[in-house]
């Protein structure tokens, strides 16, 4: 995945962090219970809600039993219907792709649909690298290019900021990129859609290329779909003659009809609404309307590994609403930025660990991203069982086992920082069976529990680094059940 | 060897690992949602448009003439996109300066229109989403995405779907196509909806039927 988030800290680090940023739990707060309300409400209007919930898991699980069937599908019917179809096995191939096709358009600079596929492989940082300036037209993602910043949410990428931080970055930032703000804007959100408005316009009427990722790939008609709000997908996939969508492969459908279940519960689940106001499809290129040329680059990046995992595979049914995200205590406190990826909150936390694996210490730590509380599930329109992969990639890191990286298959090492909880469990296994050892050791506790020190020592310290400690209370609950005879006769 | 034969070989492997059948698709859900008769899918069409904001007006055939050059005015656009298969008998009355849609205008060019006016392929009632599929009444993607303010007009009945299931069915996929639900709008700013960021701020939606009705919301 992107090197943009290289260098994290491990998730307990970043989002103790997190957590002591009042402006950004407030922000969030606000975002996330606002959001949750309203979407429970648009899904309460479709009775059949659980039945699409269940077409759409068999669609996606069918559609992963034979990717290799409706891969090949596809790209026949994209080239039927006057496309071009590239593969790319990872990251690095894909940025080399497109740099390419763009530098053979002459152009030196694109316009952006909001895409998790191209922030995924850290597509803007190649191209600048290669002199192609790239800029995101979603307000969102506006908002956080021009803050030098990272996403925080799938959906809502600035959802960490407040219209305050926002003018101030228009007002400092516009300038560098184009058409400045306008003079004494202020922090009402009308007007900063006004400005992004005229800013990002210039740009979209002189684009040549566009790019973008896709929600849906039909197979069976070559046809692509973007779901959006605000008509800067549908600039950027009518207005440029070039036209290059970067997408993953679990993102296809088998048949035109299958978008009936999808176009149905992505919108309700993202942002609440019975449709989103803008839908593009296209299929290949259209005489005199829209791009006459049309690129498809489809991703592996970690997607076929992933699949080869029984139990992680349905992280690769997401339709990337982001539900999970705003029902997540987590997610709603420590932010986006702290998962250190571009997919937060708790598909996040499955899906980067198998994406990219678990050999960095922020990657092994996503799987404890979670209090395995069953929300994220609940919600999902898919019906991954986030809390089962969750479990499931706990085992891995500290258990180690095999698994498939890069199309090879590995044995992974149980993780070196889990040592002391292996140790622990192990301690604590065998204190439970021995009564006598838990009393003695309970009471010896109790006795001592002001000398306590904050953190553990030793190879505890790892442990206690990123938990508070629970106090000892002044007397075990085994000799208060019996001094007290079970509670009846009171006392302290 | 190629990266498609490396990708395609590493699902293949991924894939023959796995035991199982594959996954039957179960169809279980709703072809529509509720049991309405026309008008009230109609009218279901009307409420939704408006509470997506759009502006929704109601005439019959022989009154759009007066209600589109009505609308216009009011307006007070001074020029109208048109696409090419447009029912020319609709702009007859409008006073508005007519500009057709040609390949060869540029994005600068349909910037400076003030309106455009076109039909559509299908529209949902459950949704409130109108559909436009490239036909040659409703022109190309372009002319209902740049100018500022969109008049989409909807043949009632017959053009009605209730749900999303119905109208895929209607739906070609060869032809590029725009589903419309309500005009531009980003929840991007501490989620408060702002209408109108980069497709037209206002859309207004005429219901054109055979029977007479008052206006919905206008």
């Amino acid at each position: 995945m992107s090197g943009t988030f290289v260098g994290m800290p491990a998730f307990p680090e970043a989002a103790h962090e997190a957590v002591h940023n009042q402006t950004l739990r407030g922000n969030l707060r606000h975002a996330t219970h606002t959001i949750r309300a309203k979407r429970a409400k648009a899904v309460s209007e479709v009775s059949d809600w659980a039945e699409l919930r269940e077409a759409g898991k068999r669609i996606k699980d069918h559609t992963l039993r034979r990717l290799d069937h409706y891969l090949v599908q596809l790209e026949e019917s994209v080239v039927a219907a006057g496309g071009t179809v590239h593969w790319a096995a990872d990251a690095d191939e894909a940025n080399e792709i497109v740099t390419r096709l763009v530098k053979m358009t002459g152009e030196s600079e694109v316009v952006k649909v909001k895409s998790m596929a191209t922030q995924e492989i850290g597509l803007n940082e190649a191209l600048e690298a290669e002199g192609i300036r790239a800029y995101e037209t979603d307000l969102a993602e506006l908002i956080v290019q021009l803050g030098k910043d990272r996403p925080s949410h799938i959906l809502v990428p600035a959802i960490h900021r407040n219209r305050g931080e926002i003018r101030d970055i228009f007002e400092r930032e516009m300038s560098e990129w184009g058409r400045p703000a306008p003079e004494g804007l202020t922090d009402t959100p009308a007007e900063l859609a006004e400005a992004a408005r005229l800013h990002l316009r210039e740009k979209f009427l002189r684009a040549k290329v566009g790019i973008s990722g896709a929600n849906f790939m039909v197979a069976d008609t070559g046809t692509l779909v973007v779901v959006e709000s605000e008509g800067n997908g549908r600039m950027c996939l009518t207005l440029p003659e070039t036209l290059i969508s970067v997408v993953g492969i679990e993102k296809i459908v088998p048949t035109w009809q299958d978008l009936e279940v999808f176009l149905q519960t992505l919108p309700r689940s993202s942002t609440a609404e019975r449709m989103n106001p803008y839908t593009s499809t296209w299929t290949g290129t259209t005489d005199e309307d829209g791009p006459q040329n049309f690129h498809l680059v489809l991703l592996d990046n970690g997607r076929s590994d992933t699949l080869a995992d029984e139990v992680g595979r349905q992280a690769l049914r997401c339709i990337r609403c982001s539900a999970c995200l705003n029902v997540c205590p987590v997610y709603e406190r420590a932010g986006g930025h702290a998962y250190g990826s571009v997919y937060p909150g708790p598909i996040g936390a499955i899906l980067s660990p198998q994406l990219r694996g678990t050999a960095s210490e922020i990657d092994a730590s996503l799987p404890y991203a979670s209090s395995l509380c069953g929300a994220c599930y609940e919600v999902c329109p898919v019906a991954i069982d986030i809390p089962e992969v969750l479990v499931h990639l706990r085992e891995r890191v500290v258990e180690g086992g095999p698994v498939v990286r890069e199309g090879n298959k590995v044995v992974l090492k149980p993780a070196k920082g889990h040592a002391a909880e292996r140790a622990a469990m192990r301690a604590a296994r065998w204190a439970f069976t021995h009564p006598g050892v838990l009393r003695t050791g309970q009471r010896a506790a109790s006795r001592t529990r002001r000398l306590h020190p904050r953190t553990l020592p030793g190879p505890g310290r790892a442990w206690s680094d990123t938990r508070n400690l629970p106090p000892v209370p002044a007397e075990p609950f085994r000799d208060w059940w019996q001094r007290t005879n079970g509670g009846k006769e009171g006392g302290k | 060897m190629s990266s498609r034969e490396r990708i395609l070989g590493r699902v293949r492997r991924a894939l023959a690992d796995a035991p199982g059948e594959d996954v039957p698709v179960e169809r279980g859900y709703l072809r529509e949602h509720g049991d309405r008769s026309v008008e009230e899918t109609v009218e279901l069409l009307a409420e939704n448009l408006a509470d997506y904001r759009a502006i929704v007006h109601r005439c019959t055939a022989a009154g759009l003439p007066a209600t589109l050059a009505g609308m216009l005015a009011a307006r007070g656009a001074k020029t109208v996109l048109v696409p090419p298969g447009l029912e020319p008998a609709w702009l007859a009355d409008a006073g508005t300066e007519q500009v057709p849609d040609r390949a060869g205008s540029t994005p600068h060019e349909l910037d400076r229109v003030d309106s455009v006016v076109t039909a559509c392929a299908v529209a949902v009632a459950e949704t409130g989403t109108l559909v436009l599929d490239g036909g040659p009444d409703q022109g190309r993607r372009r002319i209902t995405l740049v100018p500022d303010h969109h008049i989409c007009v909807v043949r009632v009945p017959d053009q009605v779907v209730s749900s999303v299931p119905q109208a895929l069915e209607r739906l070609d996929p060869v032809r590029p196509l725009t589903w419309i639900s309500g005009p531009s709008a980003t929840s991007d700013i501490e989620l408060d909806r702002v209408e109108g960021v980069h497709g037209p701020r206002t859309l207004e939606v005429v219901l054109v039927g055979s029977q007479p009705s008052e206006d919905v919301n206008s």
